[in-house]
C-alpha cells in the first residue's frame, strides 16, 4: 500500500465532511456558482464555434492514447533532445526527490530567493514547503496564487486558484499584506498593486521555477501557457530556469502542439487563442536563462499507467473544463476534495496517485451526471473511471475483517441475494409492503428507520404501493 | 411487433402506474407486449457503487433472460444505461469475452421508452389528453449517457390540452446519482434545491422525467415543502386519454 506522505493529500477530512461545512457557507456558494456558471458560458461560446470540435476531441484523445502507449520510449527521446539543445534532465520517481533535486540547484546558485511560474506539479510535490525547509524563499508570480500564497490558503481550483475568493475578499487581503490602506476593490487597482509588488522581484531574483503544459519530444522544446505575462518573465529574465514536469506531459511530435493550442484555450479559458505561450528549447546564448533544468517527475504517474482503465487519466491537460461544468464542485468548492487536485478530473487522479486507501471518499464524490465527460477535451470517460476505482474502493474493504460489520456491504451482499432469484426477489417485495406500515403517513414516509432515514431526513420517500407491476400483471393474465 | 418490458426493480416495486402506462400505450400503437417475469435487477445500483462482484451475477442473469428477445423496452434511461454502456465495461474489466460479444448484440435491442417509440416506431403523437401545466427535466442518464435527445420533448408537445413550460437550466444534475443521494446527502441537496427553485418558476403542476428514481428526489423535495407540485413518469402523461 502507498503511502500519501509523499503527495497531494492535506489531512483533510473525507469529502462528504468538507462539502458538508462548504454547502453551508453562503459566501462561497455565491462566488463559487458565480465564476462557474461565467467560465461555462464563455467554453461553451467558443467551443460551439468550431464545426470541428468533435474531430479536434478524437485527435487529441489519440494523441494522447499514443503517448501513453509509448510513454517509454518518448521520455528517452526527450531526455536526448533536451539534452542536446544545451539543457539537463533528471528524474525524479517521487515528490520527495524531486525536491532534493530542486532544492540543490538552486543552493548551487547561491540564491535564496526564487520567483515561480504557477504550476500544479510543484504544488502537488509540494516543492514552497521543501524549500521554506532549506531555507529558500518561493515566490508565486501568477495573480491568483500570489493571493493565496498571502492569505497562507491552499488553491480551490486548478486554473483559477483563488475562485473562492471575491474582490472585496481580495482588497481585504492586500490591504493587509501589501499595506495599502487605500486600496479599492477595483479589478485595476488590485492587479496594479500585484504588479507593483512583483516587478521588483523580476527584476531581481535569479532562479526561476516552472511546470509544464507540454513538452516535445522530437524537438526538446518545453511550453508554458499562461494569461498574465508573469510567467513569460520568469521563463525569460533569470539565469536559471528549473522546470518540474510530470512524465505524462510530453507530445511527440512538434505539429502535435497545433490540436491542444486549440482544444486547451476554448476548454479552460473560453478563449480562442492563449495570450502567453512560451516555448523554448534549451539555453541560447545570450537569450534568456543560460541554465535550464528539467526535472521528469513519476510520483505515482507509472502506477496509473498500469492500469487499463484508469490510465486515461494521465491524458488531463488541467484545462479545469470538468470542474467549472460540475455541479458538486460549483456547491462544495475546491477545498472539500483535500487535494491540488479538486472536481472531477482530482476525483478519480489523487486516489490514483496516493492510492484509492488513502483517499476513499473521492471516487464518490460524484452524482456520475457526465457532464464532465461531454466537455473533456480529451474524452477522459471520467464516469466510468469513477465507477472503476469505486470497484476498487469496495474490493479493498471486503479484504478487511470490519467489512463484516459493515452496514452498506452487509446490506448490497443481501440485495444481491435477494436479486438473484425471482422467489426471493418477489419475497422482499411483499415483506417491504407490509413491514412499512408503521412508518406510512398519507402514502409517504416522513422519518424512515436505518438507512432509509439517511434519505428521509431531506426528502420524503414515497410508501410501496400495495401491489407490485409484476402482481397487477399476473392479475391481468389471470383476467384474460 | 413483440416487445419485451424491462421493468426495473425500482420501477417494479414502488411506481407500478409507470409499468401499466407502458403497457398501455405499447398495445394502444398495435404492439404486443411480453413481461418475462424471471426479470429481477440489473445491477445498476450494485455496479455504480462499487460492488461489482456482487453485481456480475446480475448482469450475467439479466443478459441470459432478454437476450431472446427482438426489442426491450425499459421506463428508465440509467437502468438502459447500465445495460447499454457498462455492462461492455462490466465484461471488459472482468476480462469475460463470452459476456462482451453476448452484450454487444443485445446492447443494441435495448430501448429507452421514449426513444423506442420517437426514433424506432417513428411516432410523435400517441393519442394522449392531459390537460396540465407540465415542465419536463432531462435526467442525465436520459440527456448525457444513453442520448434520446429530444424526444421525450417532441412526445410531451404532441399531447393534447397540455401547457409545456420548458425548465431553465435543465441540463444540470438533479443531485440524485444513486447512493450519491445518501452517501454526499448534504451536496445532493445543494443541486436539489437549485433543481427545486427552477421547478417552482415554472408554476407547472407537474415536474416529468425520463427516469422514475431522480422523479422520486426530485418529488421528495416538493412533497416536504408542500410545494403543490407532483412528479409523473413520461408514460404516465402519454398514456391518459380522454
Amino acid at each position: 500500500m502507498k503511502k500519501p506522505e509523499s503527495v497531494i493529500i492535506e489531512l483533510a477530512p473525507r469529502f462528504e465532511v468538507g462539502a458538508k461545512a462548504a454547502v453551508q457557507n453562503t459566501q462561497l456558494r455565491r462566488n463559487m456558482g458565480k465564476a462557474t456558471q461565467t467560465i461555462r458560458g464563455k467554453r461553451a461560446g467558443v467551443v460551439d464555434e468550431l464545426a470541428d470540435w468533435e474531430s479536434l476531441r478524437v485527435a487529441g484523445q489519440h494523441i494522447k492514447d499514443d503517448v501513453m502507449q509509448h510513454l517509454d520510449t518518448y521520455l528517452i527521446q526527450l531526455e536526448a533532445t533536451v539534452t542536446q539543445s544545451g539543457g539537463h534532465v533528471h528524474w525524479a520517481k517521487d515528490a520527495h526527490e524531486a525536491n532534493e533535486i530542486v532544492t540543490r540547484l538552486i543552493k548551487a546558485t547561491g540564491s535564496t530567493e526564487i520567483i515561480k511560474v504557477k504550476s500544479l506539479t510543484t504544488d502537488e510535490i509540494r516543492l514552497n514547503e521543501a524549500l521554506e525547509l532549506a531555507g529558500i524563499t518561493a515566490i508565486e508570480t501568477d495573480l491568483a496564487e500570489l493571493i493565496i500564497q498571502l492569505a497562507h490558503e491552499k488553491s480551490s481550483h486548478i486554473l483559477v486558484p483563488a475562485i473562492h475568493k471575491n474582490r472585496s475578499e481580495i482588497r481585504a487581503l492586500f490591504q493587509k499584506s501589501m499595506n495599502l490602506p487605500d486600496l479599492t476593490d477595483e479589478p485595476k487597482e488590485l492587479a496594479a498593486a500585484a504588479r507593483q509588488f512583483l516587478r521588483d522581484k523580476f527584476m531581481s531574483v535569479r532562479v526561476a521555477t516552472s511546470g509544464a503544459n507540454f513538452a516535445i519530444a522530437e524537438t526538446g522544446s518545453v511550453c508554458v501557457v499562461e494569461s498574465e505575462g508573469n510567467g513569460r518573465m520568469c521563463l525569460t529574465m533569470p539565469e536559471v530556469l528549473i522546470t518540474v514536469m510530470g512524465i505524462e506531459k510530453i507530445l511527440p511530435r512538434w505539429q502535435d502542439l497545433g490540436v491542444f493550442m486549440q482544444l486547451l484555450p476554448r476548454s479552460s479559458t473560453g478563449e480562442r487563442m492563449n495570450p502567453y505561450t512560451s516555448i523554448w528549447t534549451g539555453v541560447h546564448a545570450d537569450d534568456g536563462p543560460q541554465e535550464f533544468h528539467l526535472v521528469l517527475l513519476d510520483n505515482g504517474r507509472s502506477d496509473v499507467l498500469a492500469d487499463a482503465v484508469g490510465r486515461q487519466t494521465l491524458h488531463c491537460i488541467r484545462c479545469s473544463a470538468c470542474i467549472n461544468v460540475c455541479p458538486v464542485y460549483e456547491r462544495t468548492g475546491g477545498h472539500a476534495y483535500g487535494s491540488v487536485y479538486p472536481g472531477p478530473i482530482g476525483a478519480i487522479l489523487t486516489p490514483q496517485l496516493v492510492g484509492t486507501a488513502h483517499a476513499d471518499s473521492l471516487p464518490y464524490a460524484s452524482s456520475l451526471c457526465g457532464a464532465c465527460y461531454d466537455v473533456c477535451p480529451v474524452r477522459i470517460n471520467i464516469p466510468e473511471v469513477l465507477v472503476h476505482l469505486r470497484g476498487k474502493v469496495v474490493a479493498e474493504k471486503q479484504t478487511q475483517p470490519q467489512s463484516w460489520f459493515d452496514g452498506e456491504n452487509l446490506g448490497m451482499k443481501a440485495m444481491a441475494t435477494t436479486f438473484a432469484h425471482r422467489t426471493t426477489y418477489e419475497l422482499a417485495q411483499h415483506a417491504g409492503q407490509l413491514a412499512q406500515w408503521p412508518f406510512v403517513h398519507d402514502g409517504y414516509i416522513e422519518n424512515g428507520p436505518g438507512p432509509l432515514g439517511k434519505w428521509t431526513a431531506m426528502r420524503d420517500f414515497p410508501a410501496i404501493p400495495a401491489q407490485s407491476f409484476r402482481d397487477w400483471w399476473r392479475e391481468r393474465q389471470r383476467d384474460e | 411487433m413483440q416487445v419485451a418490458l424491462f421493468i426495473t426493480c425500482f420501477n417494479d416495486t414502488l411506481f407500478p402506474n409507470t409499468g401499466k402506462a407502458v403497457v398501455s400505450i405499447v398495445e394502444r400503437l398495435g404492439h404486443q407486449v411480453i413481461f418475462p417475469e424471471e426479470q429481477t435487477c440489473c445491477g445498476q445500483m450494485h455496479f455504480n457503487t462499487g460492488y461489482q462482484a456482487e453485481a456480475m451475477p446480475l448482469i450475467r442473469r439479466f443478459v441470459e433472460i432478454f437476450s431472446q428477445y427482438e426489442a426491450i423496452v425499459s421506463p428508465s434511461a440509467s437502468c438502459v444505461g447500465m445495460v447499454r454502456d457498462m455492462y461492455r465495461f462490466a465484461a471488459e474489466v472482468h476480462h469475460d469475452t463470452k459476456l462482451a460479444n453476448e452484450v454487444a448484440l443485445l446492447a443494441e435491442r435495448v430501448y429507452e421508452f421514449s426513444e423506442f417509440i420517437v426514433n424506432r416506431l417513428g411516432i410523435q403523437d400517441v393519442g394522449a389528453y392531459y390537460p396540465h401545466r407540465v415542465t419536463y427535466h432531462p435526467t442525465c442518464h436520459s440527456l448525457r449517457g444513453i442520448k434520446v435527445g429530444d424526444a421525450p420533448e417532441q412526445l410531451l408537445r404532441a399531447v393534447r390540452g397540455i401547457d409545456y413550460v420548458p425548465l431553465t437550466q435543465s441540463n444540470e444534475c438533479c443531485g440524485f446519482g444513486g447512493t450519491f443521494a445518501v452517501k454526499n446527502a448534504d451536496t445532493s441537496m445543494a443541486m436539489l434545491g437549485d433543481k427545486i427553485r427552477h421547478i417552482l418558476d415554472t408554476r407547472a403542476e407537474v415536474c416529468v422525467a425520463a427516469d422514475n428514481s431522480c422523479l422520486m428526489h426530485i418529488g421528495g423535495a416538493l412533497h416536504r415543502q408542500r410545494s403543490g407540485v407532483r412528479i409523473a413518469h413520461l408514460a404516465e402523461i402519454l398514456a391518459a386519454q380522454e
